[in-house]
């Protein structure tokens, strides 16, 4: 395990800027540095929208960096190089190809002759479990089994890279399991020794259970938080205490703010602030779980498990808990305020008052709302002008979203109404 | 990966796939039967052609004969002249199709002109080519065949070429990553991913296309130059003899042999298209019924024929697999680097389109009003105005008459499987059938001839109306459905609140269908002859069906840019907003 192993891909202070019109840019990825060497597995650890997958692509040599490089074995990478292959989130295959060709197509590309391509095509498809599935079209198939074809179709072109983008996330927890395992079974014989695969995930547990490194990816703009290494023996027993305290560190990781890891402020934010979708009835479900006295737990590994609830999701709702004042949270661990308390625990009616008072109070973008449709003399306003002024900060996309994502919240605190049909906001009651 | 699959030492295992499960090479009763079909094909596919060839001067007639006996030469000649065009059309389709879809300056040309070209009815087509042709192929019928072949080219390509452009613009973004990652080459990309993606749309629009020449069959082979009239033995002129002799049992004939032969290649070649097509859908279609084929059934049952299936499939392999394609074109997946060359010979594109479009705009005034006066114009676009009044008014009463019958199919997936093929033969059916019905009640009951010829307009087209409806109600949700019922949601409510709101962009898209084919209808509906008898309606259709047999050309190209005019007009006034209404407000998603 101790000798040193050369590097496969170099990422060098990669940066990736998207053109948002011609004044604005968006930066997606910056100043990233890693290197991913022969015969390791590591885990690229976001939550969405921290441009990692972005990240797998200019590695992929799909998309061009703006900026910094990545070398493949010395070579920079600017297209699909030879030797790096990709799994898919939701597999990608061609549906009008059986198995069998799905996986010869690659073969096919490189100009592998006819009888040697099926012969090895054949090999892959026994080695990845899918004997007798040859004849079979994709949609005969159940996700699990399309994914094996998909890795199939990746192994093929004996590649030194495998890159996977959530290569599980689109599959349901047992399957997913199965064929984690069965991706570690293929991996650990000694053939495969100097091959390397690249993981993209936001599930903190599957990150550890597979990876020799973790790296925990920051958003805004995507960048490498920090690289830890899991020296677990496989096979790993996800209950064991080393497992469950790399989860809790992880987990520590991402909720504290960057730079002041240490401080219990709460956040406070400005207009454009990049809210996650929150929706307003998970925000109630996960403050009265918190406030429900028979769940001391604050623990949020503790909660994503209880609730079933990916990182991703849990995170975005304890961040809004955090906004509106009903939470702290820090250390991976978050405990309701005083305000959160009455929350949780109130009536509807009353719910809805304590809702409008804080987002009055902590959301900027509401207080604009609010004001606007006070001031103007009919009391409307376009939702396009608000897109506009969100658009100072945000990516149209995001300041769309954003937008939902809070009249939602106002049309359930009953600050303001909003007409889908004429895309307007307004102060009145509804019809 | 490579130590991995190098290192397995186990060989092979024997194993047999669908493809290749030959007992033997023997040819059975089956393959027997297939054989003769080949066989006769092929003969009669020679023998059309040399008809096709013949030497031929101008003004010579060509006899058509209306003896039933004659009519199955003329169906197997107009059914070739079909092939022909189609296949130019597929040809037409995929390279100009992809030119657009791939390359933005192209598109930028390419789209509205195909927007223009598509409003063009048959005839303008025919009257301005045809003297082209025959200078082409003097002394040969090759002239004026040709000159047929491509009026039904253009009753076909336009829409077949929307058609995969669509698809190829919808293509799902994982899969180009996978074509890239797997480095297919752009020829191979093409072949195995965009061209299978879109072939259900293709195959689709192509059943389309062959109805919309049906349509159009007899303006397409009873030809006028300079006052005089090929007729080039097949259905459309047999039809045309037919009528102007008012002979009844040949009009009957013709209709039956219309119905045989499009039962034929129903059953040949689109039921076998469409039950092949299954497999490039990404998923089983929801209600689990599967197309049917009966030829497919028996093909199955072939042995000899699978051999030579599999021969076809090793070519096409290799078609596609070509070294020098593959190699020569690795396209690189990110866009290209913008080299100043590259940016002059854009500004080069452009400019030169820009000056052809305004040179024929101003050859098209110059021509046009060398010999017409602003009163003529005026009075064209006052016939416009009567078309499209007959058009919104015939659209008003075809929705209100096929939309409840419509939900009321598409409700029940067993009526849907039974009235689907029947629609799609009436929407072959050419209005010329139904003169001698429509001239003879015109003159019994004294009708008015400006709204009675009117209902021919729609006689194709409506049909995409109920097909559009059909597909809505049987789209909507079931639990929709099971909730209104619950709710005992009734009566005029169930319509207001659930069945149109449910149907409405099905139904904006089919009344587009139906709109544009009523304008190209037109020069068909509003001029009816039966004999000696013609009845004409004031509108833009008749206009230019009477300056085409004039021959006069500064007057078809004037008929002809008004309807563009008011074609493009409507698009862009009336049924652009409600589609995106449609998309906007009513979709389910």
């Amino acid at each position: 395990m101790n000798e040193i192993k050369k590097n496969l891909i170099e990422i060098k202070n990669v940066k990736k800027v998207f053109k948002k019109d011609i004044q604005q840019d968006l930066l997606v990825l910056e100043n990233v540095n890693f290197n991913l060497r022969e015969g390791e597995i590591v885990a690229l650890l976001g939550r969405s929208g921290s441009g990692k997958s972005t990240l797998l692509r200019v590695i992929a040599g799909l998309i061009e960096s703006s900026a910094g490089q990545v070398l493949f074995r010395g070579q920079p990478v600017t297209e699909p190089a030879q030797g790096i292959s990709m799994v898919f989130q939701h597999f990608a295959l061609m549906p009008w190809l059986t198995v069998l060709q799905n996986v010869e197509l690659g073969l096919e590309a490189i100009g592998v002759p006819r009888k040697e391509r099926r012969q090895r095509a054949l090999k892959a498809i026994d080695t990845i479990g899918l004997d007798g599935f040859e004849s079979a079209f994709p949609k005969e198939l159940s996700g699990g089994m399309r994914q094996r074809v998909g890795i199939a179709r990746a192994l093929v072109v004996n590649p030194d890279v495998l890159l996977m983008d959530e290569p599980f996330s689109a599959l349901d927890v047992l399957t997913a399991d199965n064929l984690r395992n069965d991706l570690l079974d293929l991996w650990q014989q000694e053939e495969n020794k100097n091959n390397s695969i690249l993981l993209v995930t936001h599930n903190i547990e599957e990150a550890i259970f597979l990876a020799d490194r973790v790296i925990v990816f920051d958003s805004n703009p995507g960048t490498v938080r920090s690289i830890l290494k899991v020296d677990i023996s496989h096979p790993r027993d996800d209950t064991s205490p080393e497992f469950r305290s790399l989860v809790n560190r992880i987990y520590k990781l991402m909720t504290s703010v960057k730079g002041k890891e240490e401080t219990e402020a709460i956040s406070v934010i400005d207009l454009g602030y990049r809210f996650p979708d929150a929706g307003v009835s998970e925000l109630l479900g996960l403050a009265e779980m918190l406030a429900d006295e028979e769940t001391d737990k604050s623990n949020l590994a503790y909660i994503a498990d209880e609730l079933a609830l990916d990182i991703d999701d849990l995170l975005s709702l304890t961040e809004v808990l955090d906004i509106l004042h009903f939470a702290k949270q820090a250390d991976g661990e978050i405990i309701l305020t005083e305000a959160g308390k009455q929350f949780a625990e109130a009536d509807i009616l009353q719910r809805k008052k304590i809702f409008a008072a804080h987002l009055l109070m902590y959301v900027p973008l509401v207080k604009l709302i609010h004001r606007v449709l006070y001031e103007n003399a009919n009391h409307r306003e376009s939702k396009r002008y608000f897109i506009g002024e969100l658009e100072d900060y945000l990516s149209n996309e995001d300041a769309g979203r954003v937008l939902r994502v809070v009249i939602e919240w106002g049309r359930y605190a009953e600050l303001f109404a909003y007409d889908d049909n004429s895309g307007e906001l307004n102060l009145e009651n509804p019809e | 990966m490579r130590a991995l699959l190098g290192g397995h030492k186990m060989s092979i295992k024997l194993r047999i796939w669908r493809n290749n499960q030959f007992s033997g090479w023997q040819p059975n009763l089956w393959d027997l039967f297939f054989l003769l079909i080949v066989f006769v094909f092929f003969v009669a596919l020679a023998w059309a052609a040399t008809q096709m060839t013949s030497p031929y001067k101008v003004g010579e007639a060509i006899p058509i004969h209306l003896s039933i006996r004659y009519l199955p030469r003329y169906a197997l000649l107009t059914v070739l002249r079909m092939a022909v065009a189609v296949f130019f059309s597929l040809l037409f389709t995929f390279s100009m199709g992809a030119l657009a879809a791939k390359n933005k300056h192209a598109e930028r040309v390419l789209i509205p002109l195909v927007d223009i070209l598509q409003s063009i009815p048959v005839l303008g087509f025919l009257s301005i080519t045809v003297v082209a042709f025959i200078y082409l192929f003097p002394n040969s019928l090759l002239g004026p065949e040709s000159a047929a072949i491509f009026a039904i080219f253009t009753s076909q390509a336009w829409n077949m070429f929307l058609g995969f452009y669509q698809s190829l613009k919808t293509l799902p973004h994982d899969l180009r990553e996978a074509s890239a990652m797997l480095k297919l080459s752009g020829w191979q990309r093409f072949w195995k991913v965009e061209v299978p993606f879109a072939m259900p749309s293709l195959i689709w629009n192509t059943m389309m296309s062959l109805s919309a020449s049906w349509f159009f069959i007899v303006a397409a082979e009873a030809i006028t130059v300079n006052k005089q009239t090929i007729l080039l033995p097949g259905i459309g002129s047999y039809i045309s003899v037919a009528i102007s002799q008012m002979n009844k049992p040949a009009v009957l004939y013709s209709i039956l042999a219309m119905l045989v032969v499009i039962f034929l290649y129903d059953q040949l070649i689109f039921r076998p298209l469409i039950v092949w097509s299954e497999r490039f859908k990404s998923e089983e279609s929801l209600d689990g019924k599967k197309a049917k084929s009966v030829f497919t059934y028996f093909l199955h049952k072939t042995r000899f024929m699978a051999v030579i299936g599999n021969f076809f499939y090793v070519l096409f392999d290799e078609f596609v697999n070509l070294r020098s394609f593959t190699r020569a074109k690795q396209l690189s997946y990110s866009a290209p680097k913008k080299t100043k060359s590259f940016s002059i010979f854009v500004f080069i594109w452009y400019a030169f389109i820009s000056l052809l479009g305004l040179a024929f705009v101003i050859f098209l005034l110059q021509y046009i009003f060398k010999t017409l006066s602003m009163h003529e114009l005026m009075h064209v676009l006052l016939f416009g105005v009567y078309t499209s009044l007959r058009i919104v008014v015939l659209l008003i009463i075809c929705s209100v008459v096929w939309v409840p019958i419509g939900v009321w199919i598409g409700l029940r997936p067993r009526a849907t499987q039974i009235v689907q093929p029947i629609a799609q033969f009436c929407a072959s059916f050419p209005a010329y059938l139904l003169f001698p019905v429509v001239v003879m009640l015109i003159i019994r009951f004294h009708l008015n001839i400006q709204i009675w010829t009117t209902p021919l307009m729609i006689l194709g087209t409506q049909w995409y109306i109920l097909f559009n409806v059909i597909a809505g109600a049987s789209a909507l949700p079931k639990d929709l459905v099971y909730a209104t019922k619950n709710f005992e949601v009734k009566g005029w409510l169930w319509w207001k609140r659930f069945i149109f709101p449910g149907i409405f962009p099905y139904l904006i898209t089919g009344a587009i269908t139906a709109a544009g084919g009523a304008w190209n209808a037109s020069i068909v509906a509003e001029y009816v002859n039966w004999g000696h008898t013609t009845l004409i309606a004031s509108g833009l259709g008749a206009y230019i069906t009477q300056v085409t047999n004039l021959g006069d050309f500064p007057r078809i190209a004037l008929g002809l840019s008004v309807m563009c005019f008011y074609v493009l007009i409507f698009n862009r006034l009336v049924w652009q907003p409600l589609y995106n209404l449609a998309e906007k407000r009513f979709s389910t998603e």
